[in-house]
């Protein structure tokens, strides 16, 4: 059933602001940690004293270059900083420092795939700038403290085209955003720790219309659910609001994740004049053809190009490939583990795909670690697979043995675990043993057996599980059958 | 006043001969200081500490360790940063500041065992053309006490001029050290932007400051120069360009027949006052007697000089002074509950009359709707008045021309007349704008005994041209 939303359509761009993970501030030699205790690292140029002037990082430029390849922009050759004035109190110099109209990236795409399609996001720019540091208003009831230690830590803001019409899309271009960033190693990606944070643009419109509607701004969406929601949300309201007779304005919103409303926080009167001008104290950034060449040789695979190759070298399912590189640090510790593999073959790839997608996955979902977190070493990852791709251990033993060795703390501890569960766990392919636990299994069970017998043929299923069962896992699958099959036909 | 040797030379070589310590010297300096306290020019004065340092750098000197500013005593411009000392600015909002490093050149020439006495006077942020505007009071010209000294080192040229000190660090955006110096009877030197860092000074127009030096002879200049120019890696609009020995090259000899000066015709027209335009035109005629090239050439663009300098300058004064905001440093104000009126009232409180005329039309020209007319136009005008400077370099080596209009005007005389006071920058203001290096020599006195400067200006780097041919001046 069509409602009235249907006849709408959104145009949606995002601002996307990342951390950059260099060793120092975009403009002093402060170190940008932000595990530091409060106020720690700061100094004259990041405070913002009087006769301090900033220098540029030249890590950040690298950084950004990086991005802008990773986004297939073209690289501005010179381009300046500007700066944008604006009084707060954790604003130290009263400006930020930022790139106006000559952005170091530009005029770059993404493509992500939506309904089995690939569709093309425009990116518009990516610029560097600085961030501020942050008001604490929850630890005093009548002062509000600041933390420096953010102000001046480099921020590359991503900005796409308004080629995203959905909620569904943009939470797709920002995981794509995310994983660039991740695999470029320039930012941590994490939304709600505040490394990365989206903005997004809205407007509505008839579909089949050209026109624009006005559009408003969402600030600090600051997790991928929030994204969705908030745009969801945003979408509803302005739809809403010109069904009923109104008109949208421009105005800067923000989201509020408990009861899923965006509200107005400033309107266009009272919106912010930054007279930008060309930061005097900086000069120009050049990067010349040499540098991008070098940066472009350094540029990483990325996960499409990976995602092929999985498959090619490795015999991968797609769906295997698609979840094994949409994180870097998974994608390069499943290939680590392939190097200690002792059978280089596709059985045993395909077990080390077994255990990353589904012991490694879950662990990580139950306990809610990162894969640092799991320490289990590649080499005793490999002995695993190895030891299901021979056929030593069943695939289920091989979950088993996987919870043992989690106990491990060292890597000698793991692999003597594992040789231990290994021996106590390898697969039974000797008939005659496996042929008493069949036999007990069916003579425990003499209804299911009289159905299977008037053809009820799933109740196969049921026996082998017991079986299995009985065999602690230890019984060889294959053979299991067979010898089910054999003896129920009789 | 006591009679106090008035070159580095005499004074290195009366210590040699054992006629003179660092330490009698800062003692005299001191005396003097003391003695002029009407003049107004200290607003802290490192006495004790300096007397200190002096008994240090004897002591280098006997054991032949010195550095090549021993015996050199320096006053500093209070815009200029020295490690945990008041940074005032002339301002009361920075009145109770300390800062807490040194800048580069100060560090420099620390380095060189240069003595520094004390932070002088200035205009509020270094906007002024008559030492009126500081918090702490307005200075005396020591030539006529009912005189302003120039601005905004105005107390630096008084420190030198007054032997308070053998020279002292300023600072110029628009002739703040040329002006006073021609004011004072004594020689300013505004290096090329870029030859001296500004790390460490307190920004009003960062496109325009630079850190210059006082002094009574080019040859003092020039040392001081070779100390504190060079690239610094803590100001990125420094220059790497070579640095020479100032000092030495200052001494060396011009063939007349290869240098070519100009003067400019426009800067002869209305406003000139008659003894400054005879004394000007009679050092011409010296110039001449000696061989030199002297040919009038044009500065078409000199009649936006003064609009395209005030309409930038404030911009990015308007820009520069945001960070004094009362929260993290500085005076806040206490009659205030809310965020944005402490802001308000901080700086309403802090600020003086003119600064706050600057950044209301520095906001102006960078407003929205405003910005293509003003800021904009002017960033242009500016490129025209650098071209047209690039293009009279090509037809001469050198541009000579009056340092200001008239000699020192009267106390109170123009406080009330901004537009007035800032006409009074108009042979100046160019230098910063095209950021080329020009210095003001002393050239003459008029009826009353006032003194007048001469000011020359020549390509980008070649300070060591402009003390030479202002050797040929003296």
């Amino acid at each position: 059933m069509s409602t009235v939303y249907d006849k709408y359509e959104s145009v949606i761009g995002l601002e996307v602001h990342a951390q950059m993970k260099t060793n120092t501030k975009a403009f002093c030699r402060c170190s940008t940690d932000f595990h530091s205790s409060p106020n720690s690292n700061v100094c004259p140029i990041c405070l913002g004293y009087p006769g301090t002037l900033p220098v540029l990082n030249q890590e950040l430029v690298e950084f950004t270059i990086r991005m802008g390849l990773a986004t297939n922009c073209s690289i501005r050759e010179v381009s300046i900083f500007a700066r944008k004035n604006y009084f707060y109190p954790d604003l130290t110099k009263g400006y930020q420092i930022t790139q106006f109209d000559t952005p170091i990236c530009f005029d770059g795409h993404l493509h992500i795939q939506t309904d089995g399609k690939e569709k093309r996001i425009g990116i518009t720019r990516i610029h560097m700038e600085e961030d501020a540091g942050k008001s604490l208003h929850d630890f005093s009831d009548n002062d509000t403290l600041i933390d420096f230690n953010r102000c001046g830590v480099p921020l590359i803001e991503i900005v796409s085209e308004p080629d995203i019409r959905s909620s569904e899309e943009a939470y797709l271009y920002l995981s794509k955003i995310r994983q660039r960033l991740v695999y470029l190693g320039i930012n941590d990606g994490n939304l709600e720790e505040g490394s990365m944070r989206c903005d997004a643009n809205i407007s509505v419109r008839l579909k089949g219309t050209e026109e624009f509607g006005t559009r408003t701004e969402v600030k600090n969406l600051n997790s991928f659910k929030n994204v969705s929601e908030a745009i969801e949300a945003e979408i509803k309201r302005q739809i809403d609001l010109i069904e009923d007779g109104g008109k949208v304005s421009y105005q800067t919103m923000t989201y509020n994740a408990k009861d899923k409303k965006t509200t107005a926080t400033r309107s266009k009167e009272e919106a912010h004049d930054y007279r930008y001008f060309p930061e005097p104290d900086l000069v120009k950034v050049r990067v010349d053809k040499d540098w991008i060449s070098k940066v472009e040789n350094e540029l990483p695979e990325f996960p499409e190009a990976r995602r092929s190759r999985f498959i090619n070298e490795y015999s991968i399912s797609e769906s295997d490939a698609d979840e094994l590189t949409l994180d870097k640090f998974f994608a390069d510790k499943f290939e680590s583990t392939i190097g200690f593999l002792l059978n280089k073959n596709e059985r045993s790839y395909r077990s080390v795909a077994n255990i990353f997608r589904v012991d490694i996955k879950r662990i990580m979902n139950e306990q809610k670690l990162s894969l640092d977190e799991i320490h289990l070493t590649d080499k005793v990852l490999a002995m695993l697979a190895d030891s299901v791709s021979s056929g030593t251990i069943s695939a289920t033993a091989s979950k088993e043995i996987f919870n043992h060795i989690l106990k491990g703390k060292t890597e000698e501890e793991q692999i003597s675990i594992f040789k231990k569960s290994e021996e106590d766990l390898s697969q039974v392919s000797d008939n005659s043993e496996i042929e008493i636990i069949v036999k007990k299994i069916l003579a425990e069970n003499p209804g299911e057996v009289e159905r299977y017998k008037i053809g009820e043929k799933k109740l196969a299923g049921f026996f082998v599980g017991k079986i299995m069962q009985e065999s602690k896992g230890k019984a060889n699958p294959k053979i299991v059958n067979e010898l089910l099959i054999k003896i129920l036909e009789i | 006043m006591h009679s106090i040797p008035q070159s580095h030379k005499e004074i290195t070589s009366l210590i040699k001969s054992g006629e003179l310590t660092c330490e009698s010297l800062v003692r005299q300096y001191l005396d003097n200081i003391h003695e002029q306290e009407d003049l107004n020019v200290f607003i802290s004065l490192f006495d004790s500490e300096a007397v200190e340092r002096a008994r240090e750098i004897d002591k280098k000197l006997k054991d032949g360790k010195a550095g090549k500013l021993a015996g050199a005593v320096f006053s500093v411009k209070d815009v200029i940063s020295v490690k945990d000392k008041l940074l005032t600015c002339g301002s009361k909002f920075l009145s109770n500041f300390e800062s807490l490093y040194n800048a580069t050149a100060v560090e420099r020439l620390l380095n060189e065992d240069a003595i520094i006495i004390g932070k002088v006077n200035c205009d509020e942020f270094a906007m002024g053309s008559s030492n009126e505007n500081s918090y702490f009071g307005h200075v005396k010209n020591p030539v006529d006490k009912t005189r302003v000294p120039g601005g905004s080192s105005g107390a630096s040229a008084v420190s030198v001029a007054a032997n308070m000190c053998l020279m002292s660090l300023g600072s110029e955006t628009g002739g703040s050290i040329r002006q006073p110096a021609s004011f004072c009877g004594i020689t300013g030197l505004k290096a090329t932007y870029g030859r001296i860092s500004r790390f460490g000074l307190v920004a009003f127009a960062s496109s325009f400051d630079s850190i210059g030096i006082f002094g009574n002879n080019n040859y003092d200049i020039g040392l001081a120069l070779e100390v504190i120019s060079g690239f610094d890696e803590r100001d990125s609009t420094s220059s790497d360009h070579k640095v020479l020995n100032y000092a030495s090259e200052s001494e060396k000899n011009f063939d007349p027949k290869e240098i070519r000066i100009g003067y400019v015709k426009e800067y002869f027209e209305e406003g000139l006052s008659d003894a400054v335009r005879t004394g000007i035109n009679e050092k011409l005629d010296v110039l001449r007697k000696k061989g030199f090239t002297v040919k009038e050439i044009s500065l078409p663009s000199s009649k936006y000089v003064i609009q395209t300098y005030y309409i930038l300058t404030c911009a990015e004064a308007s820009s520069n002074l945001s960070r004094f905001d009362g929260v993290r440093y500085g005076v806040r104000s206490e009659n205030s509950d809310a965020v944005e009126e402490m802001y308000v009232n901080s700086r309403s409180e802090g600020f003086g009359e003119e600064v706050k005329r600057r950044i209301m039309l520095g906001t102006y020209v960078l407003s929205a709707g405003y910005y293509d007319a003003y800021y904009r136009k002017g960033q242009k005008a500016r490129t025209l008045i650098r071209k047209d400077f690039e293009k009279a370099f090509n037809e001469v080596d050198y541009i000579i021309s009056p340092t200001t209009p008239t000699t020192a005007f009267k106390l109170g005389e123009k406080i009330e007349d901004p537009l007035a006071m800032y006409l009074n920058d108009i042979y100046t203001v160019s230098a910063n704008l095209a950021g080329i290096p020009a210095i003001s020599v002393p050239a003459g006195q008029d009826k009353d005994g006032l003194p007048f400067g001469l000011q020359i200006m020549g390509k980008k780097f070649d300070e060591a041209g402009l003390l030479k041919m202002a050797n040929e001046i003296n």
